[in-house]
């Protein structure tokens, strides 16, 4: 899975880079002096424990939050991300993990929110040809464009909020967590939609929990820790690689449970030798 | 359309055949109860609610629907009503002002000052009240976004201030007459549109109707999406045209529509046409719905908020302007008393959500006339005001109760 030769060789030019970020929110730094790249054409994923300031970076990134120091560089020059307008217009499209809809609006406002076409005088027409094909190019089950978001699930939702992020054609998608709600199908589509947004050179930036989920698409794993950079790893890198540099130490939670499962299966299949 | 469905390749937004879709009058029925029996009223309360109201009030005392009584109506429908269109505008963000009373006070003041005292052009004593309107709204709205105070609060202290201006400027006289021939004064008291324009205006919104919607079915079709049917339309438009019509007809019988109802009108499709198509109206009801989504969408969040107060601030001043043309007078009085919860009443009780980004600029027109209803109604009977209020806050309590109610229906039936 990991040496499908497409992905290496796709990689592009350098789409953001960030240098030395740091973010405090009163006395707690979230991030502390992050470096992060991303190039066209890759995704890359970024994992960590609950409260490793993954939200946090993509929060920055999206113009949500200001990071308190360091740069970001955007197509090789240097920017600011003071509001989210400013994110959207520079070609990032962010899917949050709360997903941002509005609940009142049905699907095409939502789709369109902040972009509508023609202004003064809404074309709804278009926007729904424009939404129905964006979300047929997803394979997405939404029964109809003109119902309240209110009324769907959580994974129709999802599915609303990743069609409205590719409404722009951005250059830079960040995804937070976009497969925890989904069901084993839609999952499938969403990465084969990462996999199709890649080929098209876009690069993006995916938050996942999923360890199966991130080594299916990415081409680099980040793993940040307690608000700092903890080392990249290739797809192909072991679980046991992954797990200490997310928790921190090869003696945690999870190696210890593996150690006592093994310790547990070898005693019994000592048990099982001495039966008969 | 099912016909097709089953020979033609499916319509665009008909492809899922997990979701039900009504077809025909019958559909259109059935879709109309189903959205009622969820939560999502629309204006049914209120249009119930006059029906059961104009009832009463006409066996008690016949000359309630006579043609003369309902011409006043519309003329004391008009002041309040523009101050509830803004009071829409507010409500549509979340947000409330409370000193829209006062504000229309201080307007029909300034230009009793300015016009009869000072001896400005009536005109630009009007502009310079509604600037002022406008910059009282413009100031909330800073309040809010730079310093997070609540409009409740901020409202509340300009409730205040600005009816001590109102009285400040009025001085010791205490009140101005306008004076009677005046263009401004004949505009709220008498003039009234002949015949022939009430029943073209009458017309209009029917063609309208059947222009827009024969544009939007042809292109819905040539764009392969599924079309509204057009029956159901042709069937719309003919009972609009018709209830117009007769309306109008009935009005002129005595004086006719005032003018002063016409541009009451007016502003309500205006204020309509902004926040259903256009960019602005669809920022706001995002911004009411859900804020911090809105921002995220790269919407000016503190623009929109900025608008809504200013708009219902220069709504509330030309309301106020047009109530001293009614009554050829400013005094100190004017603005006080029930004119504030009027005006947010008739808001609620025409449908327009306390809760934010639900509502629609025809919830003024429907509401005011419920409340000035009950008002001419009780005046006729030669009841006090005293039981007036009484029965303006239990239908008011009513309103926020079924707004209340419909709206955990909608959270429960998963509409918004």
């Amino acid at each position: 899975m990991s040496e499908s030769p497409e992905r290496s060789a796709s990689v592009g030019e350098l789409v953001l880079s960030l240098r030395g970020i740091s973010k405090n929110f009163g006395a707690v730094s979230a991030l502390t002096d992050i470096d992060f790249d991303v190039h066209a054409g890759e995704v890359v994923a970024l994992v960590g424990d609950n409260g490793a300031g993954k939200s946090t970076l993509v929060k920055i990134l999206a113009g949500v939050h200001q990071p308190s120091s360091g740069t970001i560089n955007f197509r090789g020059r240097p920017v600011t991300l003071p509001d989210p307008r400013a994110a959207l217009t520079l070609g990032i499209a962010t899917v949050f993990q709360d997903l941002a809809l509005c609940e009142n609006l049905d699907v095409v406002a939502n789709i369109f929110l902040g972009n509508e076409i023609s202004p003064l005088r809404l074309d709804e027409v278009a926007m729904e040809m424009r939404a129905w094909t964006l979300l047929n190019e997803l394979s997405a089950r939404i029964p109809s464009v003109r119902e309240a978001v209110a009324s769907l699930s959580g994974g129709q939702r999802q599915t609303v909020a990743i069609a409205r992020s590719l409404l722009l054609e951005p250059k830079l998608i960040l995804l937070d967590e976009p497969t925890a709600a989904l069901g084993v199908a839609q999952t499938a589509e969403v990465l084969n939609l990462i996999d199709r947004v890649r080929a098209r050179g876009l690069g993006v930036v995916m938050i996942s929990h999923n360890m199966e989920d991130v080594r299916a698409v990415a081409d680099r794993i980040v793993v940040l820790r307690l608000g700092r950079n903890n080392g990249v790893f290739e797809p192909d890198a072991s679980n046991q690689d992954l797990v200490s540099a997310i928790t921190g130490a090869s003696n945690n939670a999870v190696s210890r449970r593996a150690e006592r499962l093994r310790a547990e299966r070898d005693h019994s299949a000592q048990a099982g030798e001495q039966r008969p | 359309m099912t016909e097709q469905g089953n020979l033609a390749p499916l319509a665009l937004d008909r492809a899922d055949a997990r979701v039900k879709h009504e077809a025909g009058i019958g559909g259109a029925v059935r879709a109309f109860l189903d959205r009622v029996r969820s939560g999502d009223l629309g204006s049914l309360p209120v249009i119930v609610g006059l029906v059961v109201i104009w009832t009463v009030f006409t066996s008690l005392n016949p000359v309630f629907v006579s043609s003369s009584n309902l011409v006043n109506l519309l003329f004391d429908c008009s002041t309040v009503g523009i101050i509830a269109l803004g009071i829409v505008c507010v409500l549509m963000v979340g947000e409330i002002d409370l000193s829209v009373g006062s504000i229309s006070g201080f307007a029909s003041a300034m230009v009793g000052t300015l016009w009869v005292n000072q001896g400005w052009p009536v005109a630009l004593a009007i502009l310079a009240a509604l600037a002022f309107g406008a910059l009282i709204g413009a100031l909330y709205a800073l309040l809010f976004n730079r310093l997070g105070m609540p409009s409740f609060v901020s409202t509340l202290a300009g409730l205040l201030a600005v009816l001590g201006m109102q009285l400040y400027i009025l001085g010791s006289t205490g009140s101005i007459n306008l004076p009677y021939g005046s263009a401004l004064v004949d505009f709220g008291q008498l003039m009234v549109m002949p015949k022939w324009v009430s029943h073209t205006l009458a017309a209009i919104p029917g063609l309208a109707m059947l222009v827009s919607g024969l544009r939007t079915f042809a292109r819905r079709r040539a764009a392969n999406l599924s079309t509204p049917s057009v029956t159901g339309l042709v069937l719309r438009v003919a009972a609009i045209t018709i209830g117009l019509e007769l309306i109008v007809a009935y009005l002129n019988q005595s004086r006719g529509i005032p003018w002063m109802f016409g541009l009451f009108v007016g502003l309500v499709v205006a204020m309509n046409y902004a926040l259903t198509r256009t960019k602005w109206g669809r920022s706001m009801t995002a911004v009411g719905g859900n804020r911090e989504a809105a921002r995220r969408a790269g919407i000016k969040v503190r623009a929109i908020y900025l608008s809504a107060f200013a708009l219902c601030s220069l709504f509330a001043a030309l309301g106020g302007v047009l109530a001293a043309a009614r009554l050829a007078s400013a005094s100190q009085q004017a603005g006080t008393g029930d004119v504030n919860l009027n005006a947010i009443a008739a808001a609620v009780i025409g449908g327009t959500s306390l809760f934010g980004g639900r509502g629609s600029a025809y919830s003024a027109l429907l509401g005011i006339i419920v409340i000035q209803s009950i008002a001419s109604g009780l005046t006729l009977l030669d009841l006090s005001s005293s039981l007036r209020y009484m029965i303006t806050g239990a239908v008011l309590a009513i309103a926020v109760i079924v707004d209340s109610l419909a709206r955990r229906s909608r959270a429960s039936h998963g509409r918004a």
